[in-house]
């Protein structure tokens, strides 16, 4: 898939990561702290190896500034809720275990919408099904069948917000397509991910290689 | 009122909320009925209550070291809460550490079933 080319310039973005942690850790920007920091870097990153992630081959700004936003506002008027229903005397919260069909197959925007959702007070992920992509919730305070509809909603909410944010090309396209079907307007449009969806067209599922995973 | 007073009021606010919400997670952890419910209390006004906390330190020294260890803190906390609750919700389900009567729906009850179920049929399904 990549040579040993392609597997360094993967881990750059770790590696710089890793020295700004560092240098975070020690308050001041020097030469010794830098220095000592890419050195660590790299010896961290050959002892504790792990697999590279993919990253997304595209970032929306925009879309990153309404996604922190949302998760805010989201995270500080549950924690009150929940804040609410721990000491309101006169019940005893109902909770249920919701299954939330994904859109998207990447290993980053299912594993951000995991942590997004269980960062949420009300939310906890039990179970994720990495196959076919469903997470499986134990969700708070659901006293009926609306308030499950609407927390399954509300997790492919934040889901759409992700992939608008940071979301690859393929996973953009499932969500609009997965959009399109609820009848709703795509998340992203514009030139190049028609250009992209052009140049990589949908492989019906029987077409599938063998060898697993999706290809390039 | 000065600059400094101010500063002082916002972050005796910040303060009192986060502890607040500190004292809603312990006094829901002693009501909520059931492990995987106990786990919301533990986990998450945890998240927003430390983050009113660190406010109100960043608030009262107001310098770019402390500041950068607080946003640490603070990661570090949002990365590792999740997956120590997953870890545990995930333990408490499986032992069965919840009731059921309490529970409106179990969607994930049927997918269990049906896995144990072909596990003690069919040892072909029995993953490696």
């Amino acid at each position: 898939m990549s040579g040993v080319k392609g597997s360094i310039w993967r881990q750059v973005p770790l590696l710089v990561w890793l020295v700004v942690l560092w240098t975070l850790l020690w308050d001041e920007v020097s030469v010794l702290s830098v220095v000592t920091g890419i050195l660590l870097a790299l010896l961290v990153t050959r002892v504790f190896y792990l697999p590279p992630v993919e990253l997304p081959d595209r970032v929306n700004p925009l879309g990153l500034v309404i996604f922190v936003g949302h998760f805010v506002f989201d995270l500080v008027r549950a924690s009150f809720q929940v804040a609410w229903l721990a000491i309101d005397p006169r019940r005893v919260p109902t909770s249920s275990i919701v299954a939330v069909q994904l859109s998207t197959k990447s290993d980053l925007s299912l594993t951000l919408t995991a942590l997004a959702v269980s960062l949420v007070p009300g939310s906890l992920v039990v179970e994720a099904d990495r196959q076919d992509d469903i997470l499986y919730l134990h969700v708070l305070g659901t006293e009926t069948e609306a308030d499950v509809e609407k927390a399954r909603a509300d997790v492919v909410a934040v889901e759409e917000r992700i992939v608008r944010a940071i979301g690859s090309r393929d996973d953009v396209r499932r969500v609009n397509l997965s959009r399109a079907e609820r009848s709703l307007g795509p998340v992203v449009t514009g030139r190049r991910q028609r250009a992209w969806e052009e140049q990589h067209p949908i492989i019906p599922v029987d077409q599938y290689p063998s060898e697993g995973g999706y290809p390039e | 009122m000065t600059a400094d007073s101010w500063f002082d009021v916002a972050s005796s606010a910040c303060l009192l909320i986060g502890a607040l919400l500190s004292l809603a997670a312990g006094i829901g952890l002693l009501r909520f009925p059931d492990a995987l419910s106990r786990m919301h209390a533990a986990t998450k006004p945890q998240i927003a209550g430390l983050a009113f906390i660190l406010l109100a330190i960043a608030l009262e020294q107001r310098n770019w070291g402390t500041i950068s260890t607080l946003f640490l803190v603070m990661l570090f906390q949002m990365l590792t809460a999740p997956v120590a609750a997953h870890m545990v919700g995930r333990a408490a389900y499986r032992t069965r550490h919840l009731r059921r009567e309490l529970l409106l729906t179990d969607e994930l009850a049927d997918v269990v079933d049906r896995a144990s179920h072909d596990l003690a049929t069919d040892p072909a399904k029995r993953p490696e």
